[in-house]
This record gives C-alpha cells, structure tokens and sequence, in this order.
C-alpha cells in the first residue's frame, strides 16, 4: 500500500525514534548554527532530550500516538535544559491533547495536531512568523499539511507536504534578523545565518514524513 | 499558613541564592529553589519546577518566580501539565527583586494575588500601593505635610538603620494596613524602597500617611524605630 489511510503508535513510536536518530546524526551542525547565532547548546540540548525519549520508550510502551506524544513532551521538558524543551514539549503536548485517545490518526486529525502544536510553540515562545525562530518551519508546515489534507491526500502526503514546507521556512530564516531569543541581541549579524530551531523543526518533520513512508 | 514561592533559575546556585537572599526577610515563607536541571547543569527541568511546586504550596497557593526565557518556559508548562491551577501565579518580575517583595508580602500573610503584585510592582513599588481608600483620611493629628495627613519624624537609634531585615518588617506589618504612607517620601510598605533610602543610626524619618488606618500605620513606625527594631 503506498499510502494507507491511518497512522498508529507504531507511526508515532517510529517517527520519535527517527527523529532521535536525525537529531543525533545532526547534533554537531545544529551545535554549530546555534555556536554562530546563539549559545551553541541546540543540538546537544535536543540530542540529550531525544535519547531520554528512546530510553522512555523502551521502558513502557505507550498505547496510542497521544500516550507517545505525551511521553515524548514529559520527557523533552524535563531533559533538554533549555527553550527547545519547553517549545517542543508544548508542541508534543498540544498534539497529544489535540489526538486524545484515538488509536488511528487519518490526515485531517494530523492536520490539526501539527497546528495545535503550532500553535502552542507560538503561545510557549510568543513568536510570529519571521522572527527567525521554529515559527518560521512550522506556520508553513502547517498550512502545507492542511491544505494537502483538504485535497484528499493521506497522511503520508500531508506529512511530506509539511516536512518540504518546513524545509523551505527554514531555509527562509537565513536572512532573517532575529527578534527572540539570545539571536536576537545580534541584530544583523544573525542575518545569513539558518535559525537552529527551525532546522531541527525541519529534520523532525521529515523524519515524520518518512516513518509514515512518504517518499517510500 | 501563607503563600510560598517557587525560585525558578538556569543555575542551582543562583536559585538557592535567591531563596538564601529572601529567607533574611521572610524566614516563615516557604521558599523552594528549582534551579539546574536535573543533573546540576545549567537550564530548567520541568521535573524539578513540579517539584517545587507541590512544595510550595501548603494550602494558600505559590508563586513561581523565573529568570531568564526558557525558564519561563518550563514554569509555563508546568502550569499547563497540571491543568492551570487556580492556586499557582507566574509572576513577570525581576528574579531577584521581585522574590524579595514577593517574599516579604507572603511572610505578612498577604493573599495569593496580592503576593504576585508585590512580585511585578517590586522596581515601581510606589505603583503597587492599595488603591482608593484615600477618600476617607482622618483628619491629622498633627501638623505638616498634606491636609488630613498624619505625619510624624523619628530619628533611627539602632546602630546598622533602615537595613534589610527592619526594612521588611516595616514594609510587611505596613502592607497588612489600609494606609498610604510615605517615609522620606518613598512608599513605606516597600520593603525595596525603604531599603533605597539607605537610612543610617541618626537620620531622621519624615513619615506621612493617610487613609483608614493612618494613625496605627504612624504608631507602629515610630514604636519599631523607637525600640532600635528590637536590635539594641
């Protein structure tokens, strides 16, 4: 089947894996975005919260993609140290409220859980679109998947529709000055310089997109 | 039985040091320091944050006082974990100054809200004075300074002054009135103001208040400076 209709926890287990997997394969590039423009703690904060979640998932096995996604918030908040948990954990929570005990997730409550948390990056961090910040990956991820969703694409669609958007704000916050976080006390010389959240918003959307075998 | 307050920081020291700094005025507050994360290192640890918070909170509620971005944060989630409680407040104040005038509301038995205003007023304290209840001053007992003002000078006999613990005293059993009240024209229940008069052994206090309790308010101020703030 090239695109089945539902995803399961085993998507979630596999997605949260992947994303550890890509964090840590990119920890020293996220390190360096973040040693140019902030304080050089992103990858290793994120690369430390991501192998807390596999290490909590090995130990119970959640039941449902919301129980995953709530493990996996607990854990980045408690793990990560500095804003990327609390954003990403906020984010992982607002989508687990969002999906709330159903077993299978079909491309609209996708749609939904990637703006709920969205959305709660942006009520966390009180950021806006073009502040060189996750934002900036995510608005348009979630516009790209609820769009693809409303056109009758199935999860793995929406999910590549919103890693290729994520990819592209990413890239959109090279010459961006930043107006959050420690970045934004550069001014312009945090101009040509990729924000580290949301290349790592980037890498953790595409690892979605590839454990529902998008691109397969 | 008063509110406690939860000393959120980056670095384990830093929040005990607040929590040691605010302890000197407010010594039967709960005060619980989540500082570091979870292995010492500097950043904020959710588990750490609910910790403290259900520590803090012996009936009348916390308050939850951060450094820096990310710290806030971590409070902020927390918060949402626990489903928003009624009996915890986020104050957007300044770490070190708003968990002393936090701590020196809780220690005179101040409520919740009022708590976390002195917190968020601590660097305009004037602003944080209760407000109206000007209209119905007694008439002055002595003259000087506004009409219906009851005003009084005192000089400080104790030998170290307006000094931090006094100063917390004053603010504190001033901040339990119905007064407006102003010492060298600064708000005599803010415990960070009186300390910025940086009042030594000899000088002299111009008091003036009005309201309600105006008279008690004077009373105390000259029984405390008279007695030397029981240190002589």
């Amino acid at each position: 089947m090239a695109d089945s209709t539902f995803l399961t926890v085993d998507w979630a287990i596999d997605w949260l894996r992947r994303s550890a997997a890509v964090v840590a394969e990119n920890r020293m590039a996220l390190i360096e975005l973040d040693r140019v423009i902030g304080d050089g703690d992103h990858g290793e904060n994120l690369d430390r919260g991501f192998s807390a979640v596999l290490e909590a998932l090995d130990a119970q096995a959640p039941a449902t993609p919301g129980a995953a996604f709530k493990l996996a918030a607990m854990t980045l908040m408690s793990k990560v140290g500095g804003a990327a948990g609390p954003l990403y954990g906020t984010a992982f929570l607002r989508a687990a409220t969002t999906v709330g005990d159903a077993a299978e997730l079909d491309a609209a409550m996708l749609g939904a859980a990637l703006g709920a948390a969205r959305d709660g990056v942006v009520a966390r961090g009180k950021a806006e679109v073009g502040d060189k910040t996750m934002i900036d990956a995510w608005t348009p991820a979630v516009d790209a998947a609820v769009a693809a969703a409303a056109a009758g694409a199935g999860p793995a669609a929406v999910l590549d529709a919103a890693a290729t958007a994520a990819e592209s704000g990413a890239v959109s916050t090279d010459p961006l000055i930043a107006r959050k976080g420690r970045a934004s006390y550069l001014g312009e010389r945090a101009m040509g310089h990729r924000d580290p959240g949301a290349a790592s918003s980037a890498l953790i959307l595409r690892a979605a997109a590839n454990a529902a075998g998008a691109g397969a | 039985m008063s509110v406690g307050l939860v000393i959120v920081s980056h670095s384990v020291q830093l929040a005990a040091g607040v929590v040691e700094l605010a302890a000197q005025m407010a010594p039967d507050v709960v005060l619980i320091p989540a500082g570091g994360m979870d292995d010492g290192g500097i950043g904020t640890s959710l588990d750490k944050v609910m910790t403290a918070l259900g520590l803090a909170d012996t009936g009348a509620g916390a308050v939850v006082l951060t450094d820096l971005g990310s710290a806030v944060m971590t409070a902020e989630s927390a918060l949402e974990f626990m489903g928003n409680p009624d009996t915890v407040l986020l104050a957007n104040a300044p770490l070190v100054e708003g968990s002393i005038a936090a701590a020196v509301a809780a220690q005179s038995g101040a409520a919740l809200d009022v708590v976390c205003k002195a917190a968020e007023t601590a660097l305009n304290p004037v602003a944080a004075s209760p407000a109206g209840g000007t209209a119905t001053a007694l008439p002055s007992t002595a003259d000087a300074g506004e009409a219906g003002a009851v005003t009084a000078v005192v000089t400080l006999i104790n030998p170290m002054g307006l000094h931090a613990r006094p100063a917390a005293v004053l603010a504190g059993e001033l901040g339990a009135m119905d007064v407006e009240i102003e010492i060298n024209g600064v708000d005599g229940q803010s415990v960070m103001m009186l300390m910025t008069l940086g009042a030594g052994q000899g000088a002299e206090l111009n008091i003036s208040a009005t309201g309600p309790d105006a008279k008690r308010a004077v009373d105390l101020v000259r029984r405390e400076v008279e007695a030397g703030f029981g240190e002589i």
